[in-house]
């Protein structure tokens, strides 16, 4: 199986991956990651809203609504 | 005294045990962020009397709003921290705790809705917990009272855990991911049919639908509520009170003191609105036209905060939000100041930069009118037709919309994403309703019924030394030329600062047309806002931004008020 990287922005609606990398700055990796976005757990996109809008993931069951900007540096592998 | 310090996650419960605790009452809702400030009360721990403290719900030590600035300073006070853990959520829950039993504090662990875990499938070993904390763990459901007892009988036997080390926020982790392997069992739950109508609520294409929907069903039970109050409750209490009010007014003779306490009789009888004394028009305003619409309010948002609809709502805002400066947190100050603008004021401490909060305090003083004053525009318009009452409330939404714009592209500073936890649905208690309404309504019935006497003294104290009459010359140029108003609206404008409902009472004896009410309702929710959401925001903002957004509103109100005119009446 070939493994790509890339952000939870180009996931597909409904689908899930496994998160392996967060980029950007210390304070917004550890929000990201006291809020349950961590390395190795597996996120599901619910919904991306339009107009480049926030996405709303689940990551165990815990629905997080983030910014596009701030979800494209959520790095996944399908 | 021994201070107690609840820390934890935003909406993990710490109000609700905080008010388990002491007894007092504080606001809980189902969305994070509803505590900004710290409570304190006082509870009888072995015959001593003990201060506990309910700080701001924060993720880590170190914050990054001011509401979480306010619970880091509360940890150095303490002598005991109660860390409340959401134990549906225990993994990322642990990184605070973990961080809190390296401050060597005292500390015990409630790990709180341990009623819900079960129907999620998440098992918790609390034995093992304790070993790996060295810490008591104790669970409990706040909601019921279940385990509290259990909580309290530890508080005495804490101590700070021995060998604690400071950790890196990566060691933290991995700590974190030993202890979770080994104390918590999930059994992996299927997707229900409730998890495909609650995801329905938050995506766009069923979500817009669903909130556009929601809101009107709220305003229109609000409405149906506050009249059907009004006329089967508040109307016949006074219409008893009516002969009471006439034989005082026999007695009082005539002079000031009867101007004063009954005000003016029109046509030899009592018009509750228009008389603007303390014992008539005093007393109807706040009770007989703005009380049953706050009970109203209250009882809906109450039912809208509980449910965990507001964070969904805020998603589905965000885009809309993010072009004005903020982003879709920005409805809280919003749903809040519908209510009352004082705690919609305190609500902005939530936004993360000055940017933010600068734009959101603004926008609400310009045009979020609160319930008192939005009783008072229903109570003056709604008789002529509920289109102008419309009017009022389209021009203050697209006035929102325009300044935000405006203000996003010349406030300098970041608006940073929206980044919010969605809580999971729960059924609203009817007890936590009806108390958190009930605490509310106290809140007006204690705040604002005095500035309103307050408000009804200075008019007529003003009236009698001929200084309303002398202030309405004096802005005749304003008033009449350029908003097409009668000059006595001046001293609406002014008792305005005190309580907005009183001021809109107060136009009605000027025997303006709808279009001149409109204009004037408008106005009036714009130009200023009351003295006691004023103080909250100067303080929120500093006297710099303050003094800039006031500019915003006066310069906002005259250019509204002559558009309209212009629009409107056509001078």
């Amino acid at each position: 199986m070939i493994l790509v990287e890339t952000a939870i922005t180009d996931i597909e609606t409904g689908k899930a991956a496994t998160i392996i990398k967060l980029s950007g700055g210390y304070t917004f990796q550890r929000r990201l990651r006291t809020m349950g976005v961590r390395e190795g757990k597996i996120i599901r996109v619910i919904t991306k809203h339009p107009l480049n809008g926030p996405l709303v993931v689940e990551v165990e069951n815990r629905k997080t609504t983030i910014g596009r900007r701030m979800a494209q540096r959520i790095m996944v592998e399908v | 005294m021994k201070k107690i310090v609840l820390m934890g996650n935003p909406n993990v419960g710490k109000s609700v045990v905080f008010s388990r605790l002491t007894g007092a009452q504080v606001i809980a809702s189902n969305y994070p962020g509803t505590t900004v400030d710290f409570s304190k009360g006082k509870m009888r721990l072995d015959g001593d009397l003990v201060e506990i403290v309910d700080a701001p719900g924060t993720y880590s030590l170190e914050s990054s709003n001011k509401a979480e600035e306010v619970a880091v300073k509360m940890l150095g006070k303490a002598d005991l921290i109660v860390n409340v853990i959401d134990a549906t959520n225990l993994e990322r829950n642990l990184f605070l705790t973990l961080e809190l039993l390296e401050s060597k504090k005292p500390v015990v662990v409630a790990l709180n809705m341990w009623d819900e875990t079960k129907h999620l499938g998440i098992n918790i070993d609390v034995e093992k917990l304790e070993q790996f904390l060295k810490v008591p763990v104790m669970p409990m459901v706040a909601l019921t009272g279940e385990g509290v007892n259990e909580l309290v009988g530890r508080f005495n036997s804490a101590c700070a855990p021995e060998g604690m080390k400071t950790k890196s926020e990566e060691e933290r982790w991995v700590e974190i991911g030993h202890i979770i392997k080994k104390v918590q069992h999930v059994t992996h739950r299927h997707h229900t049919i409730w998890d495909m109508i609650a995801d329905a609520t938050i995506k766009p294409a069923t979500g817009m639908p669903i909130a556009i929907i929601t809101i009107l069903i709220s305003f229109w039970i609000v409405r149906n509520i506050g009249e059907n109050l009004i006329g089967y409750v508040f109307e016949p209490l006074f219409d008893l009170y009516t002969p009471f009010a006439m034989s005082m007014s026999n007695w009082l003779g005539h002079g000031f003191l009867h101007d004063l306490f009954i005000g003016k009789l029109i046509d030899g009888e009592i018009e509750y609105v228009e008389s603007m004394g303390l014992l008539t028009t005093g007393l109807f305003v706040p009770f007989g036209m703005v009380l049953p619409y706050i009970i109203a309010f209250y009882l809906m948002l109450a039912v809208l905060e509980d449910s965990g609809y507001l964070p969904r709502l805020a998603t589905l805002m965000d885009t809309l939000f993010h072009k004005l400066g903020m982003h879709g947190h920005g409805i809280v100050p919003v749903f809040l100041g519908l209510g009352c603008n004082v705690p919609g004021a305190l609500s902005i401490r939530t936004m993360e930069t000055r940017k933010q909060r600068f734009i959101s305090a603004t926008l609400m003083a310009i045009s979020v009118p609160c319930m008192a004053q939005i009783a008072m525009i229903f109570g003056i318009l709604g008789p002529h037709d509920l289109v102008y009452v419309l009017m009022v409330f389209v021009t203050l939404m697209m006035i929102y919309v325009l300044v935000g714009l405006t203000l996003n592209r010349y406030v300098m500073g970041e608006s940073p994403e929206i980044f919010l936890e969605i809580p999971p649905y729960r059924m609203p208690s009817a007890i936590t309703i009806l108390k958190k309404t009930w605490m509310r309504i106290r809140w007006f019935l204690t705040e604002a019924i005095p500035f309103l006497f307050l408000g009804v003294l200075i008019v007529n104290v003003l009236y009698a030394i001929g200084f309303l009459e002398w202030l309405g010359v004096l802005f005749a140029p304003i008033t009449e030329g350029w908003l097409g108003l009668p000059k006595e609206a001046t001293a609406a404008l002014l008792v305005g600062f005190l309580r907005k409902d009183l001021a809109i009472g107060m136009l009605l004896p000027l025997g303006m047309t709808a279009m001149q009410l409109v204009i004037a309702a408008t106005i009036l929710t714009i130009y200023f806002p009351c003295v006691a959401t004023f103080a909250v925001l100067l303080k929120e903002l500093g006297v710099r931004d303050m003094i800039k957004s006031m500019v915003i509103m006066i310069v906002t109100a005259l250019s509204v008020g002559g558009a309209m005119n212009f629009i409107l009446i056509g001078a």
